[in-house]
C-alpha cells in the first residue's frame, strides 16, 4: 500500500489563530481506501486538522494535497468531499430524498440518475423507505444514516467523518460503529476520522493517529498503538496503564532488571527498542489488563511476582478492575473474573509477564 | 400521548390562579375599553357639541359608505406594505452580517440596534425635517456645492412617509431576521458547500428558506406597526398623505367627534386583525422550516 500515491497528504501543515498554535507543523499520509483516526482529548487539534482538510479553516502554512495536487486555495465546494457531522447537520427543510440528492443536484447529475443513486445510497444505510420523510421525523441513529448517505453519494474523494457517534447513546453507538466500518469496506472510500473514544478508534481504524497539543504523539495500526506505546500520553489516554518509573540494575540481551522505587525489581523486555545502559532511569508502562492476581504464588517462569492486597473493587460484569497496593504504590489491574471477583482486602499475588512490560525512553 | 398525560394529572385550578393577574390586566385593561368604544361607536354627536345616548347606525353608515374613507384605507396598506418591504431589503444584509460575525462585540452591535430606541420616535421623525426640510442639512449642501440655486421641496410627500416609517421600523426587522438567522447551525452551510454548493447557492437554498420564519414574523409586526401610525404621516407626510390612524386623531382630538372616531378605530382594528389572521393561517404552511433544533 505504501506504493501507492496517498490521496490525502499534509506536508507541514500548520495551524495558528493569534498567538496559539492549535495545529503544530504537522505529516500526514492516508493511504488510498484507509480508514485513518485522528484521536486525541479535546483540544489537541485534530477537528482543526480535519477542517483544514475540509476547506473549512485555512492552514497558516505548509500544503493539504488531495490525490497529489495542492488545494491550499482550492474553495471547499471545488474539493470533492463528503463530510458528516456530529450533529447530523441534515437540511430540516427538505425531504430525506432531497437531503440525499442535494451534492447530486450540484453535480449537474441528470434526473433519472439522481433518482437511482439516492435510492442506492438509502439502500445501503438501510433506511430505503425514508425518502418521503423529514428528518425531524427520524430517530438520531437514523439521521446520522442519512448524513452518511449523504456524504457517499456523490462518491467523493475522501470521507470526512467529524465524530459522528459522539451524539448517539451507548448501545447505538457500537452497532454503528459496526456498520459505518462495514460500509466503509464495502465502498473503499478513504476515510478521515476524528474521534476523542480510543475503543471507537481501536475498533474501527486501520490507522490511528494519536494528536496532543497540536501535536501528532503517535502513529501506527490499532495493535501498534495500544500495545506499544510510545509517549507517557498515549499510554495513559489509550486503556488504563500503570507507569512506574525505576533504574535499570542489569541486563542480558534484550531482557533487563529495571529496580522501581517502593515496588522492587522487576523483570522486563525491551521487545527490540533500544536497551538502555545500566544505571539509566526509565519508565515502565504497565496495562492494567496484563498485571495478573492470584492467591497463590504461580505465572510462567521468568515473571516478577509481587505481595500485594486488594484495595478497591470496580466490578463490571465479565471484569473487575482492582486497585492493589503493593509496597509503596497502587496498581491498576483488570481482570476476567473466574467465579467471583477479589474482595476487598484480600492478599494477592501479583505477576506480569516481562513482556507486556513496555519501556518508554526519556524523550530524546 | 400529551392528552393522556393531560387526562393523568388534571391541571385544576391552578393555573387559572397564576394567570389571573395577567388576565385581570387584558380584560381591564383591553376587553373592557374596547367594549366601550364598541358602545360609543352607536352613540351620536349632536350639533351643540354633546354626545346622544342610543343605538344609532348613523357613523357606520358614513365610515362604510364614504369613498374616501375606503381611499384613506388602502393608501394606509399601501404605505405600510411598501415600508415593509423596504426594510426587509435593507434588514436582512445587517442581520445576517450580526449573525454570522464572529466578532465579540455582538452584544455591542445589539445594543446599537436598539439605541435608536432611547429618543422619543416624534424627535426621531422630526429630525427628518433638519436633515431634508427646506433649510435643512442635504439643501444648504447643494446650494453651498452650487447643484442647486432654489432649495429643493423633498419633504411633505409619500416617500418621506416611508422614510420615516422605515427609520422606525428597520430595528425590529433586523431583530427578527437576526433571531432566525442565528439559530441556525452553521454546519448546515458547512455541509451545503461541502456538497458542492456555491456560497450564492447555499444561502439560497439553505439559509433564506431556513431564516423565513424570523423574515415572517418581523414582516407582520413591520406591517402591523407601519399601518397605525399616525405621527409619522403626520410630520412628515403632505396633506394627500394621510393615513388611516390620523383620521382616528383627527376625529377624536381635533373635532372631539369621540362616535365616529370610535367607529374608525374599529375598522383599522378589524382590517389589521383579518390581516394578521389571514397571514398566520398562509404562513402557517412554511411552519416546516421551523422544525429545525
Amino acid at each position: 500500500m505504501s506504493d501507492r500515491e496517498p490521496v490525502v497528504a499534509l506536508r507541514q501543515v500548520i495551524k495558528r489563530y493569534g498567538n496559539f498554535t492549535a495545529v503544530e507543523p504537522m505529516d500526514l499520509n492516508v493511504e488510498p481506501g484507509a480508514f485513518v483516526t485522528l484521536l486525541g482529548p479535546s483540544g489537541c487539534g485534530k477537528t482543526t486538522t480535519l477542517r483544514m482538510v475540509a476547506g473549512l479553516a485555512a492552514p497558516s502554512g505548509g500544503d493539504i494535497l488531495i490525490k497529489g495536487s495542492r488545494v491550499n486555495e482550492v474553495p471547499i465546494h471545488k474539493r470533492n468531499l463528503g463530510i458528516v457531522f456530529q450533529n447530523y447537520a441534515l437540511f430540516p427543510h427538505k425531504n430525506i430524498f432531497d437531503n440525499v440528492a442535494f451534492g447530486l443536484k450540484y453535480r449537474k447529475v441528470p434526473k433519472a440518475e439522481i433518482a437511482e443513486r439516492v435510492a442506492r445510497a438509502l439502500e445501503l444505510v438501510q433506511l430505503p423507505q425514508m425518502a418521503d420523510r423529514f428528518p425531524n421525523q427520524l430517530s438520531g441513529g437514523q439521521q446520522q444514516r442519512i448524513a452518511l448517505a449523504r456524504a457517499i453519494v456523490v462518491e467523493p474523494d475522501v470521507l470526512l467523518l467529524d465524530e459522528p457517534l459522539s451524539a448517539l447513546d451507548a448501545n447505538l453507538r457500537e452497532d454503528m460503529r459496526v456498520e459505518l466500518k462495514k460500509i466503509q469496506h464495502q465502498l473503499g472510500i478513504t476515510t478521515i476520522f476524528v474521534t476523542h473514544d480510543q475503543s471507537e478508534a481501536l475498533a474501527m481504524s486501520d490507522k490511528i493517529v494519536v494528536m496532543n497539543k497540536g501535536r501528532i504523539e503517535q502513529e501506527g495500526s490499532p495493535e501498534e498503538v495500544y500495545a506499544r506505546p510510545r509517549s507517557e500520553f498515549v499510554a495513559r489516554f489509550l486503556g488504563n496503564s500503570n507507569l512506574l518509573d525505576g533504574t535499570i540494575t542489569a541486563h542480558n540481551g534484550s531482557s533487563l532488571s529495571v529496580e522501581v522505587g517502593g515496588l522492587g525489581q522487576v523483570e522486563a523486555d525491551a521487545n527490540g527498542a533500544a536497551v538502555p545502559q545500566d544505571g539509566q532511569p526509565v519508565r515502565l508502562v504497565v496495562r492494567a489488563e496484563k498485571l495478573h492476581l492470584s492467591t497463590e504464588p504461580s505465572g510462567e517462569p521468568g515473571a516478577t511476582r509481587m505481595n500485594g492486597r486488594v484495595d478497591t473493587v470496580d466490578y463490571q460484569g465479565q471484569a473487575a478492575r482492582y486497585f492493589v497496593t503493593v509496597g509503596a504504590h497502587s496498581l491498576q489491574v483488570i481482570n476476567p473474573i473466574d467465579s467471583r471477583p477479589f474482595a476487598e482486602g484480600a492478599e494477592v499475588c501479583v505477576h506480569v509477564r516481562p513482556r507486556d512490560i513496555v519501556l518508554l525512553t526519556p524523550e530524546a | 400521548m400529551a392528552a393522556v398525560a393531560a387526562d393523568a394529572d388534571a391541571p385544576g385550578p391552578r393555573p387559572w390562579l397564576l394567570m389571573s393577574p395577567a388576565l385581570t390586566a387584558v380584560v381591564l385593561l383591553l376587553a373592557v375599553p374596547l367594549c366601550f368604544i364598541l358602545v360609543y361607536s352607536f352613540w351620536l354627536r349632536t350639533a351643540a357639541g354633546g354626545e346622544q345616548v342610543g343605538f344609532f347606525l348613523d357613523n357606520w353608515a358614513e365610515v362604510l359608505s364614504d369613498e374616501f374613507y375606503r381611499d384613506i384605507l388602502f393608501q394606509t396598506l399601501r404605505i405600510a406594505g411598501l415600508s415593509t418591504v423596504v426594510c426587509i431589503l435593507l434588514g436582512y444584509i445587517p442581520a445576517y452580517f450580526i449573525a454570522r460575525s464572529t466578532t465579540r462585540h455582538k452584544a455591542a452591535l445589539i445594543l446599537l440596534l436598539m439605541l435608536p430606541f432611547w429618543i422619543s420616535y416624534i424627535i426621531r421623525t422630526m429630525s427628518w425635517i433638519n436633515i431634508l426640510g427646506v433649510s435643512g442639512a442635504l439643501n444648504v449642501f447643494l446650494l453651498w456645492t452650487g447643484i442647486i440655486s432654489e432649495p429643493l421641496q423633498i419633504l411633505y410627500n409619500e416617500a418621506t412617509v416611508i422614510l420615516g416609517l422605515v427609520h422606525f421600523l428597520l430595528p425590529f426587522m433586523i431583530l427578527n431576521i437576526y433571531v432566525s438567522i442565528d439559530g441556525i447551525d452553521t454546519n448546515l452551510a458547512d455541509a451545503a458547500r461541502s456538497l458542492g454548493a456555491t456560497g450564492w447557492q447555499t444561502f439560497r437554498e439553505v439559509t433564506l428558506p431556513l431564516s423565513m420564519p424570523g423574515l415572517a414574523a418581523g414582516s407582520l409586526l413591520c406591517f402591523v406597526l407601519g399601518a397605525g401610525t399616525y405621527i409619522t404621516p403626520m410630520i412628515l407626510g403632505g396633506p394627500r398623505n394621510a393615513m388611516f390612524a390620523n383620521l382616528v386623531f383627527e376625529a377624536i382630538i381635533t373635532q372631539l367627534n369621540w362616535p365616529l372616531g370610535s367607529a374608525l378605530s374599529l375598522v383599522l382594528l378589524v382590517v389589521l386583525g383579518a390581516v394578521v389572521v389571514v397571514y398566520t393561517r398562509y404562513a402557517g404552511i412554511g411552519q416546516l422550516a421551523k422544525s429545525f433544533k
